[in-house]
């Protein structure tokens, strides 16, 4: 099996042969094949901009790889600010050693990610590091979008209602399952999956979305307590409007998690008028059926996230903090 | 059975709920010895359920939390030694040592692993032959077993590189302890049930007798503790002090004879150092004789000096049932789950950081 050698990363013609011969051929679109120092882009009106790395072991898991979540990631945050993602850049950073196969692997799996997003791959770097130095492989993808609607995080204010697009912390919990010191078995998937088609439908149907968000590092947790912060109010969410799924919850009462600090990385949460909830939920669930409507914006101005039981009790829901520990006994 | 829904039910959870409230005349302070209750306590918001006389006090059940600093302190010690692969269960590695955490140390080089299975550290071991490793193995009756598999499979694999540094501490010494106190007002006590699991309920027995105060042996889902407070609140009222099984679905009387037997098999008694405790008399454990060879602080010559306490943090105090964390002045200020200052902000399962999860803030 052919591996992954430092001489790729050389500039010499081993590197030419896994650009020319592995990569191009892979992503292959007009832009990246003229082959200029820069990606020269066919782009108007106000656009969005934005910056991603992704690292994750291991690379490839159930309903997903690094690949996919690197063209995901950065192509659902042009998506969460309003923008069509159009043109994304692909930084490799591979440890020497990695089977040329996998590497081809993870770069179809950008390909057809970035056919469904709807963007282009279209200039890129590579490095290739010696054994250690990183873990099988690190990407960065950078991208610009259009703005179709200008969606920003000040917009959030009092009464606005909180919807959630789908079940929360699939993602987390697939990756937590697939770690080898762990040995779950599940036939849980990753959420991850590209967003913009549903932001289009949700502006298609004239709903203007005060902010939106990806609920991926952190979970729908660091999401709520960030715009909490932002909006300087308080957040009230009940607990029996957040679907999760029994497998996710099953994980997380084995190693003492929170279902709501686990990464996603294909569910955003999203804040709307109050006469655009109903309509939006109704959008969403054309996408994914666990989506509801999760909570308000309150009038108040501590900034904490409060959370409510079926049984009427209330805590915070704080943000996570440190790294993700299972529970001890 | 669902495992979690069944024992989450609104309507029966809303149910015992009204008949707390009803039958609940005078004051009430219920010690949950384990961490975990805590946490449960606090994440499903029940002190709002049970009404204004039920007083929920954290107690001394929390591996980390009654962890001396000067054992944190042996674990640096031995971690930093070249050629040591240190492995510890997770909260361990962010409790504040004399000189730092482990976590502090792992930044720095040294290689420390945080485990999901103490089981782990054979297959560490296994794999790192030319390498020293040592399983900084801590817990109540709960994680002993575990340990105690550790040792025998070194033992049966012959395994010469392969150390244990023992951390494992029992139940009821320190119940005994607080209830000696005569400054502590405990009327009853919240038993875990996975330390039950292992030794049975009669290890309350004794004590539920010496001290005439009601113990449950408890789950740790919201509808488990409802039905266990209220068979508390019954006790109180009818002045009675039974043990109440209120886990019969897994817990026995005597508990897991197969596990105790490996427990005897490798460990014996010992007296140990509790943050905020003091010294109790054989409330912890230690490799036998026969099997000290496999002792890490005996094998590497561990000696630290004096390991002193942050004057500031009252986790003592707290431990002993005697404070809340909100009567601890750093509470939720310079003491967080980011920078804790004692070990009860760290642990998932400690009382402060319960406290500075679900409900308050500094």
């Amino acid at each position: 099996m052919q591996k992954i050698m430092l001489a790729h990363g050389g500039g010499g013609q081993e590197m030419n042969d896994l650009i020319n011969g592995l990569i191009f051929k892979i992503f292959n679109n007009e832009i990246l094949s003229q082959n200029n120092d820069s990606a020269i882009l066919n782009l108007s009106g106000k656009l969005a901009f934005s910056t991603d790395s992704f690292v994750v072991s291991p690379t490839k898991f159930s309903g997903g790889d690094i690949g996919k979540i690197a063209v995901c990631g950065t192509a659902n945050d042009l998506a969460m600010v309003g923008a069509k993602p159009r043109y994304i850049s692909c930084a490799l950073i591979i440890e020497e050693g990695l089977d040329i196969n996998e590497l081809k692997d993870i770069l179809s799996s950008m390909k057809s990610t970035a056919d469904e997003a709807g963007v282009a791959i279209v200039c890129g770097d590579t490095k290739v590091v010696s054994k250690g130095s990183c873990d099988k492989i690190f990407i960065n993808t950078s991208g610009v979008g259009e703005i179709i609607k200008e969606v920003r995080i000040e917009n959030l204010k009092s009464g606005a209602r909180v919807l959630l697009s789908g079940d929360v912390g699939r993602h987390g919990a697939v990756v937590l399952a697939s770690r080898n010191e762990l040995r779950l078995q599940s036939h849980l998937q990753s959420d991850c999956k590209p967003l913009y088609k549903i932001v289009e439908a949700l502006l298609n149907a004239g709903i203007t979305p005060l902010a939106m968000r990806d609920a991926t590092r952190g979970g729908l947790s660091a999401v709520l307590n960030e715009w909490a912060k932002a909006c300087k109010r308080d957040i009230k969410i009940s607990e029996d409007s957040i679907a999760v799924s029994d497998e996710v919850m099953g994980i997380c009462e084995i190693l003492g998690f929170e279902p709501y600090e686990l990464a996603n990385e294909g569910t955003f949460v999203l804040a709307v008028e109050p006469k655009d909830e109903i309509k939006a939920v109704e959008i969403l669930r054309e996408f994914n059926s666990n989506a509801n409507s999760i909570g308000e914006i309150l009038d108040s101005n501590k900034s904490n996230v409060i959370i409510q039981n079926s049984y009427g009790a209330t805590r915070f829901m704080e943000p996570p903090k440190g790294e993700l520990l299972p529970r001890i006994c | 059975m669902d495992l979690i829904n069944s024992f989450r039910d609104k309507d029966k959870i809303l149910a015992l709920s009204k008949i707390i409230k009803q039958r609940s005349k005078k004051p009430l302070n219920i010690m949950e010895i384990c961490g975990g209750h805590t946490h449960s306590i606090m994440k499903f918001g029940l002190p709002q359920l049970v009404g204004e006389h039920i007083n929920f006090i954290h107690g001394p059940g929390c591996p980390v939390c009654i962890m001396p600093r000067s054992r944190i302190d042996e674990a640096i010690a031995i971690a930093s030694i070249d050629g040591v692969i240190f492995c510890t269960l997770a909260d361990m590695l962010r409790v504040p040592g004399s000189k730092g955490s482990l976590a502090e140390l792992r930044a720095g080089g040294a290689d420390i692993r945080a485990l999901y299975s103490p089981l782990d550290t054979i297959t560490i071991a296994k794999e790192n032959l030319d390498k020293k490793v040592v399983f900084f193995a801590i817990g109540f009756e709960t994680t002993t077993p575990m340990s105690a598999v550790v040792v025998e499979q070194a033992i049966n694999l012959n395994l010469q590189n392969l150390f244990i540094h023992l951390n494992h501490v029992t139940v009821p010494a320190p119940v005994r302890a607080i209830m000696s106190d005569k400054d502590v007002k405990i009327d009853a006590f919240l038993g875990p049930s996975h330390v039950s699991v292992i030794t049975g309920s009669k290890i309350y027995e004794e004590l539920a007798n010496e001290f005439k105060t009601p113990i449950a042996v408890s789950g740790f889902e919201p509808l488990d503790l409802m039905d266990s407070i209220l068979n508390l609140v019954n006790q109180h009222q009818n002045g009675t002090y039974k043990v109440y099984n209120e886990y019969a679905r897994v817990v026995t009387k005597d508990g897991n004879q197969k596990a105790k037997e490996l427990i005897n098999r490798y460990f014996e008694p010992c007296d140990f150092e509790w943050r905020g405790l003091g010294v109790i008399k054989d409330s912890g454990l230690r490799l036998r004789d026969e099997f000290d060879y496999l002792d890490a602080k005996k094998y590497f010559n561990i000696e630290v000096g004096e390991s002193k306490e942050s004057k500031a943090c009252i986790c003592g105090e707290i431990l002993r049932g005697k404070a809340k964390p909100y009567d601890c002045k750093v509470f939720g200020k310079v003491c967080n789950p980011q920078n804790p200052i004692g070990s009860c902000m760290v642990s998932g399962e400690g009382a402060c950081a319960a406290y500075y999860k679900y409900s308050k803030r500094g």
